[in-house]
């Protein structure tokens, strides 16, 4: 498997030493559901139908520990199924998942985040009438007070209560939101509802972040501060998988992207390999995704359309 | 027409035990729909099931008195759970199904005559509330010029009183806190709740279950202010009742239903002592318009007309706040 090595022309020797994080992916083969050196996340023989579209169709797919790790791929690919199938949110028709080697197999949702995996939503799930503040202290996890015996006494939990308050306080000023700390969730901007949901998250301390979609509707001098505090995450040592539409951002940020197209995953690499890869340019990018002008977004658009109605066909067939 | 005479008969009922009975009714509800969100459309059950826990314990089944005190806040519970396993996973218009249904099987069981010698019948059951007469400290009535209020009357309403402000303290301690704050989220969005490591079927059920003893509390209450229990006591009615009143005040608020309910008693006692002076003989409403008898209900339809007008004009009730209303009809 590191046949195909040779063309990596980024291969430094000292990032060879560790196996954790992006350094481990250096050497990794580029083939769909290749083997990482230290994955968090293994998911083998996943699939998901519904009626008779096949959404999901996974072989075998392994998260590096500690990377960034990129999902693209067409509207109707099956990625944001894919994450609720990781998350819980949805049960797999068969296969088998796991996090740091323990089964996820039907495993609620609320027990998945408690063991360290947490996600955000394509469509922001901020809870509108709730203040900004108390949104992020509800991510805190092990909160005494939230036993119903316990709660009606404040001296129980009030003092872990400031300890939330003081956590959620330093969350909220890195992302920006402090002034926004006593306003309803639901008088914020889309942009700064996807901040919110992030900086919420992470109040829960995961070791794997799931985000769908983070960029969309962000502006772009928000999108580079989201950029830096996916970095930061990445940083910090936790795991970061995300579905992302904006090739920008995963060029920029992502150390392992996985291409998806009709539920199954047809490449994987990083950005640049990935982008170079005719397969992905076909299915997915269109042949101008390189060529940074606006006048050609058009024709990119109508290229990823045409993908897709290729692959609507594609999928008729097969169901005849 | 004599307003000191509405005023009056408003208020005697404003304070009396029906306000009380809706009063706590609706503190459960607003856990459950002002607070979780959970469409309960079955409180009269919780209500019923919280008289009947008390009245068959000691009438059919001979405990005594303590038992059956303790019965009337077990019994809702054991409803809660029967309801809530099958329904808090699905949505929560399925609750309002099933709860309203619950509710009215309950009435129709009670009533039944195959169940006569457990519940009844359509005559109730009486002879329980010996103890709770016999412990009045009270001698005399009270006459405050204005209202008064008898021996009795005025023992069961300390009771009821001091029972509302403990149901609302416990509600306020509890809505303060981070439980109440997972409450309200899963109001707000129950699979970000769930993403973010909270078990939404816990808290669901006991939302469903602390509302529910607390309805109950309120059956036990009538029926130990009435002495008796009857099952007709505990149609639908009594549910949009204690819903109206709930709006009234302002759902998602400690003190909410309580100023609804007493407002919602107000009104009733006031319309319906405004209308009965106003028509038939020496009013000045001719009986053409209006005869004694629509005197009698014009006040349900005026009652309901207030409350299409709040929903438009003022749809956080009276001590609500617009930002953050459990429900918005635009």
């Amino acid at each position: 498997m590191d046949a195909d090595m040779t063309d990596q022309t980024s291969t430094e020797t000292n990032a060879v030493a560790s196996k954790t994080g992006p350094a481990g992916l250096v050497g990794a083969s580029t083939e769909p559901g290749s083997k990482k050196s230290d994955p968090i996340i293994v998911a083998d023989k996943i699939t998901r139908t519904f009626g008779g579209l096949t959404a999901v169709d996974v072989d075998h797919v392994e998260i590096q520990r500690g990377a960034i790790t990129a999902l693209i791929g067409p509207n109707g690919a099956g990625k944001t199924t894919f994450f609720n199938l990781l998350t819980g949110f949805d049960q797999p028709n068969t296969g088998s998942w796991s996090l740091e080697g323990k089964s996820l197999k039907g495993v609620a949702p609320y027990k998945v985040a408690r063991l360290g995996m947490v996600r955000t939503f394509q469509l922001t799930k901020v809870l509108a009438k709730l203040t900004v503040i108390e949104n992020m202290r509800l991510g805190a996890t092990g909160q005494k007070g939230e036993r119903f015996w316990a709660a009606p006494f404040k001296f129980l939990w009030g003092k872990q209560e400031d300890e939330v308050t003081k956590k959620a306080d330093d969350l909220l000023a890195r992302f920006l939101l402090d002034k926004k700390r006593e306003d309803f969730a639901g008088s914020l901007s889309g942009g700064q509802r996807k901040l919110l949901e992030m900086a919420r998250a992470l109040m829960v301390d995961p070791e794997v972040v799931m985000l769908d979609e983070p960029m969309a509707g962000v502006n772009p001098a928000l999108k580079q501060s989201l950029l830096g505090h996916v970095k930061s995450l990445r940083d910090e040592g936790r795991t970061v998988l995300f579905v992302e539409h904006d090739m920008d951002m995963v060029r920029d940020i992502s150390d392992w992207v996985i291409v998806m197209a009709q539920g199954k995953i047809v490449a994987e690499g990083t950005a640049d390999s990935v982008m170079a890869d005719q397969r992905v340019i076909d299915a997915y990018l269109g042949a101008h995704h390189d060529t940074d002008l606006s006048e050609l977004d058009e024709e990119v658009l109508e290229a990823e359309v045409e993908a897709e109605l290729e692959g609507d066909i594609v999928q008729e067939e097969d169901s005849k | 027409m004599d307003i000191l005479d509405i005023l009056r008969a408003a208020l005697q009922q404003a304070l009396g035990p029906q306000a009380i009975v809706f009063a706590l009714a609706a503190i459960g509800l607003n856990i459950h729909f002002g607070y979780t969100g959970l469409l309960n459309f079955g409180q009269a059950g919780f209500v019923a099931v919280g008289a009947y826990g008390l009245a068959v314990s000691v009438v059919t089944f001979g405990a005594p008195f303590w038992l059956g005190i303790t019965m009337a806040i077990v019994a809702p519970l054991v409803l809660a759970v029967i309801l809530g396993v099958p329904t808090l996973r699905l949505r929560a218009d399925y609750l309002a199904i099933v709860t309203i249904a619950a509710a009215e099987v309950l009435r129709f069981v009670f009533g039944s005559v195959e169940m006569k010698d457990t519940f009844g019948g359509s005559n109730g059951l009486n002879g329980y509330a010996g103890p709770f007469q016999d412990a009045n400290p009270y001698s005399s009535g009270i006459d405050l010029g204005f209202i008064s209020f008898g021996r009795n009357d005025l023992w069961s309403l300390t009771v009821g009183w001091v029972l509302v402000a403990l149901c609302c303290l416990l509600v306020w301690a509890l809505m303060r806190s981070p439980w109440g704050r997972v409450l309200r989220s899963i109001r707000e969005d129950e699979d970000a709740v769930r993403s973010l490591g909270k078990n939404v079927f816990a808290y669901k059920m006991q939302a469903l279950a602390l509302g529910g003893v607390i309805g109950g509390l309120g059956g036990m209450f009538l029926a130990l202010k009435q002495a008796s229990v009857v099952p007709s006591d505990y149609s639908t009615l009594m549910t949009f009742y204690a819903f109206a009143a709930l709006l009234l005040g302002g759902a998602g608020r400690v003190m909410g239903p309580v100023i609804g309910s007493v407002l919602f008693w107000f009104l009733i006692a006031g319309l319906g002592s405004f209308f009965s002076q106003s028509a038939g003989k020496g009013g000045w409403i001719p009986t053409v318009i209006m005869t004694d008898t629509q005197a009698s209900v014009i006040r349900y339809i005026m009652l309901g007309l207030a409350i299409m007008l709040l929903m438009i004009f003022r749809p956080q009730g009276i001590i609500g706040d617009r930002r953050e209303i459990a429900i918005d009809g635009r």
